[in-house]
């Protein structure tokens, strides 16, 4: 493990990604970051604290003392199933939901590396059937997981019983507008680039 | 007849179908009419606001779109989930820049005004309860049940708006209401695991198995819940928890639904009893027909 | 003809970095009146000041002004220096270059031309000063003190025994206060009764004090000297001066229920009741809401008004409840009492009482979990606040101070610390600190101060009383600022095995007999998670219930958490914005007993200090109304802040306003609102006001074109500010 090294002054070589991201993130979430002040009650309620890497409070604290990487990089900002216990005993009242989302969007839309691939599996094959189709395809969903994740044979035990029980239909059911909700899709992804430019520019000072 | 405009979400006609057919046999038989939103998408679920929340909003707007134009004032939503979804776009449509944006990725303006309530809140309403109180026919005597509300019904309290984010009362009311026993339990609003099912099965199980022996714990012999993605966690997976070695189950996961059903005398067949992993006809079945207590 | 001086001071580099001070000297040579003018380093000094007595002297000046700082600064200390010259002291202006010129702008040439400007000004204004005196009033030499804890008992004593009459009023049946319900206190850890009665003793004997129980101040007029206070003596239903406080009544009191308010609920009470053991007076008093016999003869004479009864029959009437069976008419107190102490037809009686000074000490109470403490929401609004900690659901779940009661050996358990909900002996204590406290959510980000270290008390304590018990602290930060206040903390953990976890409890939940605490430690980065046996909150401090009524009623200004504003956070602690109230306590703000008691003294020495003088000198720069333009439209009155204004009866039979010069603060907003302009502010009267305007328009430059770039705020500067 190595020694953090603390940006000194938003002037300093390298801070300009740092700034970009803490503008982008507090922008996209209507939240700021040095409201929190580290109680890490969060962490003590989130279900998945055993399972990671970087709690909560701690993503929020590599934020704090100017470490974007460590906070991209972990498992715990994938981990987050948006559970929701966070915010709601957080006695600052900063919404950790939805600062993980927008730190979740910074990270695709400046392709960074994923620590948890295969969730982002889910949530982009999840997302394409949606694009697609309009609606969720289970088949097309678990199908397509299993194909890119190569995890071939998860699931495979509950795909009998549910097909028994009427529960996935062979085929997908579509909505008519489809364009329209792929229409969607397009802007609210020109959308999220937009915002990550608007966060580059000389005009976000901190 | 009280009319909601219905959005029953991508879940209830696959993976939750016994909790679409039971929402639709109970509305039914309790004179509320359910107006489906025609041709609605998606709401995004977990995955949209995951990795989009510009995404997450627009998909949401369109249906809000969609429910604006039935006219009616209130729209029902039985999935948890979308529930939430629906909550978190309306207050993000608070701010004047944030809403701006939503609508140029809905690609229209979008009502503000609507109601969204969960099905639960409907159900729960007292009017409505007291009506449900009146037509059980079958007291869901011999059942302990723990009611399961999960994490986005009721949090948090500013979003969602509905019951209280520590101690909700309305499931416990309402299965009380039924005739049947309610369990003090701690997973009240603990999490499942929630979308990690395919990508992290293993957190899955652990907090899913937990809640299950958290159930058993407090004496509970059934748990009734209102979101398609823990009752899928909770009843799919119940083999592949005493696979993992973390105990062996055979816990009955019920929708809400399902239960207010069997007390109006609905049949198994209607309310979908069969399309369950995990065995729930049993113990209704146990309960006598027709005795109100 | 008017002969002003005009002193400019560079402050340093304060002024003289961003002004001109020569330059503005030089200017000030030239205005209409000044006869002299010269900068200097440090007016304030005492060579600055030498020099202004000089040139008085020299230059046969009339009129001062110094053109430096804030009058909120300096003011007093020129007033002095110009009168030991022979000048009125009303007669000195100050011109505010610092605050108001060169701490603001950063242009030189911009900054220089204002001072000029600003100094104009105020040499119009000196021009027309008059030759103000102060006045004087009246000093009664007694002291109210409001609140009958361990400040206004210290409070007290002190003026008392400075040799002045003293009444102590204290709304509960007893003194004491919270420190009387605490078992030890910290970091001596000495025993709280031990050290807090025998001065309460003292209270109770002390020839000059007056004390005042179940008493509650009811209005309050007048001014410092002069406060026309009512005080309502509330109904107590035994005649404290014919009891002998034997114990009979409590002892076969049949209702045995009430939850007890000193044992904050975990212990009950009777109806006549004694608060604690050494109570203060040491004498009973009926809670009349509980009471049987007071409940007969209400319902007696209910039912007999309804009935349409006489008297007689009245009397004999036996009563119906609301059971629908015949009350009890109880009385056993009243037959038992050897002495025929219980009044059953007591009343509250008004008592009205003149005194000199006011000190505020009435304390503090606790945030509730069931969100009762929110006096600003009607009750029905009210919330209850951390449901996940499950106080109020589970019994085990409790307040700090509700240990405090299971621990001193004189509470309901006699100081066995056993679990409310079976009665045994806890073997794992959850100490869960900030509920209340620093939580933006629930309303209240403040520290509430005294938690850390009671803290760590009562884990200490807990392990002196049984030495297998296992103790976890759940902790944010560790606030132990005091004199060997951190080294109380260590021994908690060192001596003691105590176990501090750093991060906040997310939630409790029972689990069997148990309680889980979910938990974090921040330190090691990882979930933590225990059973206990008993979980305590370390409840946030609030201000006390009523304290934001009884404010209003003082007129002293509070903030938005109830508590007293004092006039100056640094210099003027135990004072308030009016004069002859002080304040002593948590009243103000929350704080430890050594706190506390520091205050209490100090604000006693302020009282004594008013009391030493022979009458009340009160400040000219007040307003007067000129009786003959007045026409009673009493606007004057709606807006003044203080109070000062009333209505007498002036020649020819009119009514006219009248402001007293004690109460009169010199605001101005009756000058201003007076439709007459009946009313003149000495010091700051229309002619001057107007004179300076016309300078500042004779004077200024002309219009130049906006700068292109804002002017940058003068931040991060070095200032000799404190």
């Amino acid at each position: 493990m190595h020694a953090v090294a603390i940006r000194p002054s938003p002037s300093a070589p390298g801070a300009a990604g740092f700034r970009e991201l803490v503008a982008f993130v507090e922008g996209a979430s209507g939240q700021r970051l040095r409201e929190c002040y580290q109680c890490s009650k969060c962490s003590a309620g989130c279900p998945l604290a055993r399972a990671v890497d970087l709690s909560p409070q701690q993503i929020i604290r590599a934020l704090q003392l100017g470490q974007p990487e460590l906070a991209l990089e972990s498992r715990g900002l994938w981990m987050c199933v948006g559970c929701q216990t966070c915010v709601t005993r957080c006695p600052c009242e900063v919404d950790l939901p939805r600062v993980l989302d927008a730190l979740r969007a910074y990270a695709l839309a400046s392709r960074r590396t994923v620590a948890l691939r295969e969730v982002a599996v889910f949530h982009r094959v999840f997302l394409e059937t949606v694009r697609r189709l309009g609606r969720v395809y289970e088949v097309g969903l678990i199908g397509g997981y299993n194909l890119v994740s190569g995890h071939l044979f998860d699931s495979v035990d509950l795909a009998w019983p549910m097909l028994v029980r009427g529960k996935v239909k062979p085929l997908p059911r579509r909505v008519r507008a489809r364009r329209e909700v792929a229409a969607i899709f397009s802007r609210a992804e020109a959308r999220r680039e937009r915002d990550c430019e608007a966060a580059r520019s000389p005009e976000v000072a901190r | 007849m009280t009319a909601y405009a219905y959005y029953p979400g991508c879940t209830l006609h696959g993976t939750a179908i016994e909790y679409g057919l039971s929402t639709q046999a109970v509305c039914r038989a309790l004179g509320v009419e359910l107006r489906e939103l025609d041709d609605w998408n998606c709401c995004g679920a977990s995955s949209a606001h995951a990795v989009n929340p510009w995404l997450a909003h627009g998909l949401v707007a369109r249906n809000m779109r969609l429910a604006g134009a039935t006219g009616l004032d209130a729209l029902a939503i039985p999935c948890a989930a979308c529930f939430a979804r629906f909550k978190a776009t309306q207050q993000a449509l608070q701010d004047p820049e944030t809403a701006a944006g939503i609508e140029e990725v809905a690609g229209g303006p979008v009502p503000r005004d609507l109601e969204v309530a969960p099905l639960l809140a409907v159900l729960t309403e007292p009017g409505l309860l007291g009506k449900l109180e009146a037509a059980v026919v079958r007291p869901l005597a011999g059942l302990e049940i723990a009611p399961y509300y999960g994490c986005l019904l009721t949090r948090p309290a500013e979003v969602a708006g509905f019951d209280d984010p520590e101690d909700p009362q309305s499931l416990d009311r309402l299965l009380r209401t039924l005739g049947a026993d309610v369990v003090t339990w701690p997973g009240k609003t603990a999490c499942c695991g929630s979308s990690l099912a395919l990508s992290r099965t293993e957190v899955v199980l652990d907090l899913s198995h937990r809640l299950i022996a958290w159930a058993e714990e407090a004496g509970a012999n059934a748990i009734a819940t209102a979101c398609p993605m823990c009752h899928s966690n909770l009843d799919m997976r119940q083999a592949q928890m005493r696979r993992a070695g973390l105990g062996s189950h055979a816990m009955p996961v019920y929708y809400f639904t399902e239960l207010v059903g069997v007390a109006l005398g609905i049949g198994h067949a209607e309310l979908g009893l069969s399309r369950h992993v995990v065995d729930v006809r049993s113990l209704v079945e146990r309960v006598p027909a027709g005795a109100r207590s | 003809m008017a002969r002003v001086g005009v002193f400019v001071c560079h402050c340093g580099s304060n002024i003289a970095g961003t002004v001109d001070c020569a330059a503005v000297a030089s200017a000030a040579r030239d205005m209409p009146g000044v006869v002299y003018a010269s900068d200097y380093k440090y007016m304030c000094s005492e060579p600055g000041q030498k020099l202004i007595q000089d040139k008085v002297a020299a230059e046969d000046l009339d009129r001062v002004v110094v053109a430096s700082c804030s009058p909120r600064m300096h003011e007093p200390t020129f007033r002095r220096a110009v009168a030991a010259a022979g000048v009125n002291p009303y007669r000195m202006e100050m011109a505010n270059l610092r605050e108001h010129c060169s701490w603001v702008h950063g242009d030189k040439p911009v900054a220089t031309a204002k001072a000029v400007e600003l100094v104009g000004m105020l040499v119009a204004k000196a021009r027309r000063d008059e030759a103000l005196r102060p006045g004087r009033a009246e000093l009664t030499k007694r002291l109210l003190v409001i609140g009958g804890g361990i400040a206004g008992i210290q409070a007290a004593l002190d003026v008392a025994n400075a040799g002045y009459e003293v009444t102590l009023v204290e709304r509960t049946p007893t003194i004491g206060g919270k420190m009387a319900m605490l078992d030890k206190t910290f970091p001596t850890l000495d025993c709280s009764a031990c050290i807090l009665t025998p001065l309460m003793v003292d209270v109770s004997r002390h020839p000059k004090i007056r004390l005042m129980t179940s008493a509650e101040v009811e209005e309050v007029h007048g001014f410092v000297g002069n406060f026309e206070v009512v005080l309502r003596q509330k109904a107590r239903y035994v005649d404290h001066s014919t009891c002998n406080g034997c114990g009979t009544c409590w002892g076969k009191c049949p209702v045995k229920d009430v939850p007890s308010e000193f044992d904050q609920g975990v212990g009950t009470r009777t109806a006549i009741y004694l608060p604690f053991p050494q109570a203060i007076p040491n004498k009973p008093v009926i809670d009349a809401a509980r009471c049987r016999t007071m409940a007969y003869r209400e319902a007696q004479a209910r039912q007999a008004g309804e009935q349409g009864l006489s008297p007689e029959e009245a009397a004999k009437l036996r009563p119906v409840g609301a059971d629908g069976r015949k009350m009890p008419p109880c009385g056993i107190c009243e037959k038992l009492c050897a002495t025929g102490a219980i009044r059953f037809d007591d009343e509250d009686a008004l008592v009205k009482e003149r005194f000199g000074a006011i000190v505020v000490a009435n304390g503090y109470d606790l945030f509730m979990l069931d969100g009762s403490h929110d006096e600003h929401l009607a009750p029905v609004d009210r919330k209850p606040y951390y449901g996940e900690y499950g106080y109020g659901r589970y019994p085990d779940v409790i307040t700090a101070l509700q240990l405090e009661r299971l621990m001193n050996a004189s509470g309901p358990t006699l100081g066995e610390v056993v679990r409310p909900s079976d009665g045994r002996h806890p073997r794992t204590v959850a100490f869960i600190a900030c509920v209340g406290s620093r939580d933006v959510k629930v309303g209240r980000p403040y520290c509430s101060k005294i938690c850390c270290m009671y803290t760590a008390k009562q884990a200490i304590m807990l392990k002196e009383h049984d030495p297998r018990v296992e103790t976890f602290v759940f902790y944010m930060d560790l606030r132990a600022g005091g004199r060997s206040y951190d080294e109380f903390t260590r021994r908690a953990q060192e001596a003691f095995g105590a176990q501090y976890v750093r991060g906040r409890v997310s939630r409790v939940y029972r689990r069997g007999g148990r309680y889980v605490v979910q938990g974090y430690d921040a330190l090691l980065g990882r979930p933590v998670e225990i059973e206990a046996d008993l979980v305590v909150l370390a409840n946030g401090t609030t201000s006390a219930r009523g304290a934001v009524e009884l404010a209003q009623k003082l007129g002293i200004s509070y903030d938005g958490y109830g508590f007293v504003n004092e006039a100056h956070v640094k210099l003027r602690p135990v004072e308030t914005n009016t004069a002859g109230i002080y304040l002593a306590g948590c009243a103000a703000g929350p704080k430890d007993i050594p706190d506390t008691v520091a205050q209490a003294s100090a604000a006693a020495a302020k009282v004594a200090g008013l009391f030493a003088r022979p009458f009340i000198e009160t400040e000219p720069t007040i307003s007067e109304v000129l009786e003959q333009r007045c026409v009673a439209c009493h606007v004057c009155e709606e807006v003044c802040p203080y109070g000062a204004v009333t209505f007498v009866e002036v020649k020819g039979g009119r009514v006219a306003a009248q402001v007293n010069p004690a109460v009169c603060r010199g605001c101005g907003l009756c000058a201003a609102g007076c439709r007459g302009r009946a009313i003149v502010l000495h010091g700051f009267n229309d002619q001057q006001i107007l004179a300076e305007v016309e300078s500042l328009f004779a004077r200024s430059a002309p219009l130049r074109p906006p700068p292109r770039e804002p002017e940058p705020l003068v931040a991060g500067r070095e200032t000799t500010h404190a």
